[in-house]
């Protein structure tokens, strides 16, 4: 709210209100299946912005374990909305590709980046 | 339109070029027709032989080295690679990655592990392991010596696959037949040139065509193929940043155009994550990935990529398009914002570590020059002439235009790639003599498009023409109908005259560009430079190995501890030939030290023994070219010394070693110059001896003066081995003498 004043008028309240009610009707049109994966990015990002707030409260030392936890979520998050944008059906490019392959996919991605990470946390 | 038209009938119009071409093969066409095979299976046969052909092609006009010299390492940089890839195999791999050598930078050592990229060298014990396992009883050195062809070879592979992603199998087989014998890249692909640009070529091309691959399908398989790639590249050459600037740029532009899909999130997004944290695994490379600004870049279109599919995300949910427009404007604030603020702080409290000298230098040719000697210094960086530029590309450098023109017409994300990496690395070739090599496979793959797009227009000219003319045959109908429907898209404006004569004119061509490019192979390109050969005054080949000779010695005849200084050019050699400790050598990594080097050198010789004392240095070693006429030598060399040294120890002024400007060392020559310490070593007893008949005694065939100071006298060294031709001379540092 705060940042959203600082750019418009004094209506600023009511068109947030606005905004977040259409966002909010409009999402739940979504199906089940893409809000688990949502979910699921949310919680990866969460746990990223909490790896890096402690960062800056505690120091970066070992720095090979904050880059390989950070990374891990980031690399979580980013191969879900892949995975997302594969299997949502309203993406007309992806009509070729049939879900269980994307779905191969990401989880040959995983294992490789938590393998790396594993490797790299030291 | 014609655009799609033509991307309805790549397959079937190149089975006609290729069939054409095979026509005239006689034996060649009986036998196909004897198998009786249709005739997609007839061009899937003519493709695979003729990449099978190349890819021999590619390995073989790359063996005129050791046709010519012998089956050795070249140059300076791959004695190191060898001389590691010789401990990797004896000691294994945990004991190479926490290797400390002693033997170079005396006294400070150098952590080899941390500060090389062992992709060669372990691509090199792979392949060494493998045939060993398979009872190939092969030597660790042919297996160097024979590493860069066979990655040679690999690359047209790729250059093929790339060149059918980019345009069509056609394009593909030409780019491929084009790369495999292209001088730009022979020059740094030759048997015995074991350097890390061996493979890097094909990793930088590997991740190019993958990514490619990766945005055009958008799987995240292709992506994490690519990552892999990346990973090699990373491995494997210093030259990845071209790739982790190139590729953000590349979906920059694409953003900017209007091309952003789904796919590029995809392919980007997998491709930077996975191919960063695979980059950071390379202890050399380490955490730069998230704290130089080179590859900051990438970073931030990482970010912009999230916040593009965030809003379009958005957008697509809200209908409304003026709450988006509010929602937008305060979002791009925010982001813009904080990536400002996050940029700001990073740099100011010197967590992003600043460009290094190497990337200035690339942005702004002049840098180096005024501000960093020793990478001036260096003859591979410094800006292309244009004769290189023919030399090295030949037709391509005409073709390329045409190619450019072809992309354009045709323009997707693929061949805006294409023509991306093209600009941008001509760029850069023409900035560092040693770049023309990563523009190589741009300049074959554009160029490939150009002649065979060129070449399938004429041909199914011709073919259309003699069809109207002649009953159709029983093959081809399909193809021949598809090939007018082309050529009328395209109403061509000449007759079929022209058009043969313009074909004769290609295959003139590109004939040429194959006998040029055997010619500059051989002639130019395949020397060793460790092994120097000249002609003599009957025609015959006089063969300079005095560099092994001097090596050899060292190695026999000093104590085994003993430390040589040297220029640092030499420094590999002598450690992997030698086996003794230099001081500085080819990783130039302490500026300072070699500075000490350099002062030593152009001091006198009594100041330069007192730096000699504190070096512990045991022998001096330093190239002369004077007796044989060889003009890369340690005098040559000499002012680049002095600037270096100077660069750091202002007692060392360089108008002291010139006359007027002007670098010379006879009679003329300044008294500094005449009674330094490098002059002193090089011209020891030079004075006595007759080089060329006619010309007074301590004539310097290199430089074509007679010497200036004819009376060399050492007092704190002596000489201790002169190889048979004088190019290598080594003396030995007296002990401080024990009597006042």
């Amino acid at each position: 709210m705060a940042k959203l004043s600082t750019s418009s008028s004094s209506t600023t309240t009511s068109d947030a209100k606005a905004l977040f009610q259409t966002l909010r009707s409009a999402y739940s049109a979504t199906p089940t299946n893409l809000k688990i994966i949502d979910l699921y990015v949310i919680f990866a990002i969460l746990t990223a912005l909490i790896q890096v707030v402690y960062m800056a409260l505690v120091g970066s030392f070992p720095f090979n374990s904050f880059l390989s936890g950070v990374l891990s979520c980031v690399g979580t998050a980013v191969l879900a909305v892949c995975l997302r944008i594969q299997v949502n059906k309203e993406n007309k490019e992806f009509k070729d590709l049939p879900p269980e392959r994307a779905f191969a996919d990401f989880v040959l991605c995983n294992l490789v980046l938590h393998l790396v990470i594993m490797n790299f946390l030291g | 339109m014609g655009g799609s038209t033509h991307q309805t009938t790549p397959v079937s119009s190149t089975a006609q070029v290729s069939s054409n071409n095979m026509k005239a093969d006689l034996p060649f066409s009986f036998s196909l027709k004897t198998f009786k095979l249709k005739t997609k299976q007839q061009e899937l046969l003519i493709r695979v032989s003729i990449l099978g052909l190349v890819y021999i092609l590619a390995f073989i006009t790359r063996l005129f080295s050791v046709l010519r010299y012998e089956s050795m390492i070249h140059e300076f940089d791959p004695y190191f690679n060898y001389r590691t890839t010789l401990f990797l195999t004896e000691n294994g791999f945990y004991e190479f990655w926490n290797w400390f050598d002693s033997e170079s930078w005396y006294p400070l050592g150098r952590i080899i592990g941390g500060t090389l990229y062992p992709g060669l060298m372990v691509t090199a014990a792979l392949i060494y392991w493998t045939l060993r396992f398979l009872r190939f009883a092969v030597h660790i050195r042919e297996v160097c010596v024979l590493t860069a062809p066979f990655f040679a070879s690999n690359t047209t592979i790729v250059a093929y696959f790339f060149g059918k992603e980019l345009w069509d199998s056609g394009a593909g087989l030409v780019a491929a037949a084009l790369i495999a014998i292209c001088p730009g890249y022979i020059s740094r692909s030759v048997a015995g040139s074991y350097d890390n640009e061996g493979v890097a070529i094909f990793a930088l091309l590997l991740t190019f065509y993958l990514f490619v691959k990766a945005v055009n399908t958008g799987s995240l398989a292709w992506a994490l193929a690519s990552a892999f790639g990346y990973f090699y590249m990373v491995s494997a050459w210093g030259g990845y940043v071209f790739i982790i600037n190139l590729i953000p740029l590349y979906v920059l532009v694409l953003l900017i155009t209007g091309r952003y899909s789904m796919r590029l999130y995809v392919a980007y997004n997998c491709m930077y994550v996975l191919g960063m944290l695979l980059a950071m695994q390379i202890q050399f490379v380490g955490f730069q990935h998230v704290q130089s600004g080179e590859h900051m870049a990438a970073m931030g279109v990482f970010f912009l990529m999230q916040v593009f599919y965030f809003l379009g995300w958005v957008k697509h949910l809200l209908s409304d398009t003026k709450l988006f427009q509010a929602f937008l404007r305060v979002t791009l604030t925010c982001t813009i914002g904080l990536g400002g603020l996050a940029l700001g702080v990073g740099m100011a409290s010197g967590y992003i570590s600043p460009w290094t000298g190497r990337f200035y230098s690339l942005l702004d040719p002049t840098y180096a020059k005024d501000h960093i000697p020793i990478i001036a210094s260096v003859s591979e960086h410094q800006p292309t002439a244009w004769s290189s530029f023919m030399f090295d590309f030949h037709i391509l450098l005409f073709l390329f235009p045409a190619g450019l023109y072809f992309c354009f017409k045709r323009l997707s994300d693929t061949t805006i790639f294409i023509v991306m990496y093209g600009l941008t690395s001509m760029y850069f070739a023409s900035v560092m003599v040693r770049l023309i090599l990563v523009a190589t496979p741009a300049m074959c793959l554009i160029s490939g498009i150009s002649v065979s797009a060129t070449l399938k227009n004429l041909t199914s000219l011709i073919r259309t023409k003699s069809k109207t003319l002649h009953t159709a045959s029983s093959k081809g109908t399909v193809s021949a109908k598809s090939s007018s429907k082309a050529s009328f898209d395209q109403s061509p404006p000449f007759g079929k005259n022209t058009a043969i004569a313009l074909l004769v004119g290609a295959f003139y061509l590109l004939i040429q560009y194959a006998m040029h490019c055997t010619w500059v192979t051989s002639e130019a390109y395949s020397s060793p430079s460790i092994v120097l050969a000249a002609r003599g005054a009957h025609g015959d080949r006089i063969i300079f190995d005095d560099y092994r000779e001097a090596y050899f010695w060292l190695r026999q005849n000093t104590p085994q501890d003993a430390k040589v200084m040297s220029w640092w050019d030499y420094g590999y050699q002598i450690t992997a030939m030698g086996n003794r400790t230099v001081i500085v050598d080819n990783n130039t990594w302490n500026n300072t030290h070699i500075a000490t080097v350099g002062r030593a050198m152009s001091s006198y010789e009594d100041e330069a023994y007192e730096i000699m004392r504190s070096l512990d240095v045991d022998y001096v070693l330093v190239v002369f070219g004077g007796v044989t006429g060889y003009s890369s030598d340690d005098i040559n060399k000499f002012l680049w010394m002095v600037r270096i040294g100077g660069g750091v120890f202002p007692v060392i002024k360089e108008p002291d070693y010139l006359v007027n400007g002007e670098y010379r060392v006879d009679k003329g020559a300044a008294p500094k110059m005449l009674n330094c310490l490098m002059y002193k070593l090089s011209y020891y007893r030079f004075g006595e001896l007759t080089t060329e008949y006619g010309k007074p005694p301590g004539y310097d065939r290199a430089r074509g003066v007679e010497i200036g100071n004819k009376d060399v006298k050492l007092h704190h060294l002596e000489e201790a081995f002169t190889t048979s031709n004088w190019i290598v001379r080594i003396y030995k540092v007296k002990p401080p003498s024990n009597r006042w």
